[in-house]
C-alpha cells in the first residue's frame, strides 16, 4: 500500500468516526457518490427524452428514474435512512394524503361532478 | 435496525426525539400535501386549454435540465454543510452554506429568465388553463426556493458572526431538510410537468 493510499484510508476512518460522533451515518464520500448518481440519472432522463424509439415506455422510465432520484435525496440527504422511523412515517403520511387527494379529485372530475 | 436505533439520538421528550425536528417533519408533510394539490391541479387540467400557447410551444428542455441540475447540486452542497456542521468544521460549513445559497439564486435567475421568455411567447397567468396552473405551481415552488435562500443567507451571516457551531448544528440540519424538500418537489415537477408533458 502506498503512502497516499494509507493517508486516504486514515482520512476516511477519521471522517467516519466524526460522522458517527455527530449522530450521522453518511460521510462526505457518500454525499459525493449520491451527487454523481443524481447527475447520471438526470443525464439519462434528458438523453432518453430525445430517443424516438423509447416513446412507448417513456412514461414508465421517467417515473422510475424520478422515483429513484426522490429516494436518493430523501434517504441519504434527508437522513431518513438513519433517522427515527417516526419521521419517515410522518413524511409518507403527507405523501399518501397528497396522492389520495389527487385520486379523489380525478374521480370526481371523471364523474362529471366538477 | 441496530444501525437505525444507534443513529437516533434520545432526548428528554415524550418521543425521545428533538421537538424542533419533529415539527419540521410535520411541516414538510403538510407541504407535501400542499404541493401535491398544486401538481394534481396541473395534471387534472392538462390538455384542457382551448387556445395556445401550449407546453410544447414554450418549454425549453435543455435549459430546464441545467436548472434542475443546479438545484440537485445545491442539495449536495447543503448535505455537505450539514455534515460539516455536525463534525464541527465551521469553515467548511460556511463555504457550503454560501455555495448552496448561490446555487439557489442561480436557479431563481433561471426561473425568472424562463418566465420572461414564456411571457414574450404569449403565455401569461390568465392566457389559458395551462398558464394559470403552470405559473401557480412553479411560482409557489420559486417562492419556497426564495425563502430557502433567505434562510441559508441568514445562517451564513450567523455562522460568520460565530453564532452557529457544532453545539447548534441542528439549526443547519433543519434548514437542510427544508432545502432538500424543495429539491425533491422540483424533481417531481421536472418529470411530471416538463418531461412527460409532450407524451
Amino acid at each position: 500500500m502506498t503512502l497516499a493510499e494509507l493517508r486516504g484510508a486514515r482520512r476516511r476512518r477519521e471522517e467516519e468516526g466524526e460522522a458517527h460522533a455527530g449522530g450521522l451515518h453518511a460521510t462526505t464520500a457518500d454525499y459525493i457518490r449520491v451527487a454523481v448518481a443524481l447527475f447520471i440519472i438526470t443525464s439519462i432522463e434528458v438523453a432518453i427524452y430525445y430517443i424516438e424509439g423509447l416513446r412507448g415506455v417513456l412514461v414508465e422510465l421517467f417515473l422510475a428514474l424520478s422515483g429513484l432520484k426522490f429516494l436518493l435525496v430523501v434517504l441519504w440527504y434527508m437522513h431518513l435512512r438513519f433517522d427515527s422511523r417516526l419521521f419517515s412515517f410522518m413524511f409518507a403520511f403527507g405523501l399518501c394524503l397528497a396522492i389520495a387527494l389527487f385520486i379523489a379529485v380525478l374521480a370526481t372530475m371523471k364523474a362529471g361532478l366538477l | 435496525m441496530a444501525q437505525r436505533t444507534h443513529a437516533v439520538e434520545h432526548l428528554e421528550t415524550s418521543t425521545g426525539l428533538d421537538n424542533r425536528k419533529l415539527a419540521m417533519w410535520l411541516f414538510l408533510a403538510s407541504e407535501a400535501l400542499f404541493f401535491g394539490s398544486l401538481i394534481a391541479t396541473y395534471l387534472l387540467y392538462r390538455d384542457q386549454s382551448q387556445e395556445g400557447p401550449f407546453p410544447e410551444d414554450v418549454f425549453n428542455i435543455p435549459f430546464t435540465s441545467v436548472s434542475s441540475f443546479i438545484l440537485l447540486m445545491s442539495s449536495t452542497t447543503m448535505a455537505l454543510a450539514v455534515g460539516a456542521a455536525h463534525r464541527g468544521r465551521l469553515h467548511q460549513m460556511r463555504t457550503w452554506l454560501l455555495c448552496t445559497a448561490l446555487l439557489g439564486i442561480s436557479f431563481l435567475a433561471g426561473q425568472a429568465f424562463e418566465f420572461t421568455e414564456f411571457v414574450h411567447k404569449g403565455l401569461t397567468l390568465s392566457t389559458n388553463l395551462f398558464g394559470s396552473s403552470f405559473y401557480l405551481l412553479t411560482g409557489f415552488h420559486g417562492a419556497h426556493v426564495s425563502v430557502g435562500v433567505l434562510i441559508l443567507l441568514s445562517l451564513w451571516v450567523m455562522a460568520m458572526r460565530g453564532r452557529i457551531g457544532q453545539h447548534n448544528a441542528l439549526n443547519v440540519e433543519l434548514a437542510g431538510l427544508y432545502w432538500h424538500f424543495v429539491d425533491i418537489v422540483w424533481i417531481l415537477i421536472f418529470t411530471l410537468i416538463y418531461l412527460l408533458e409532450p407524451l
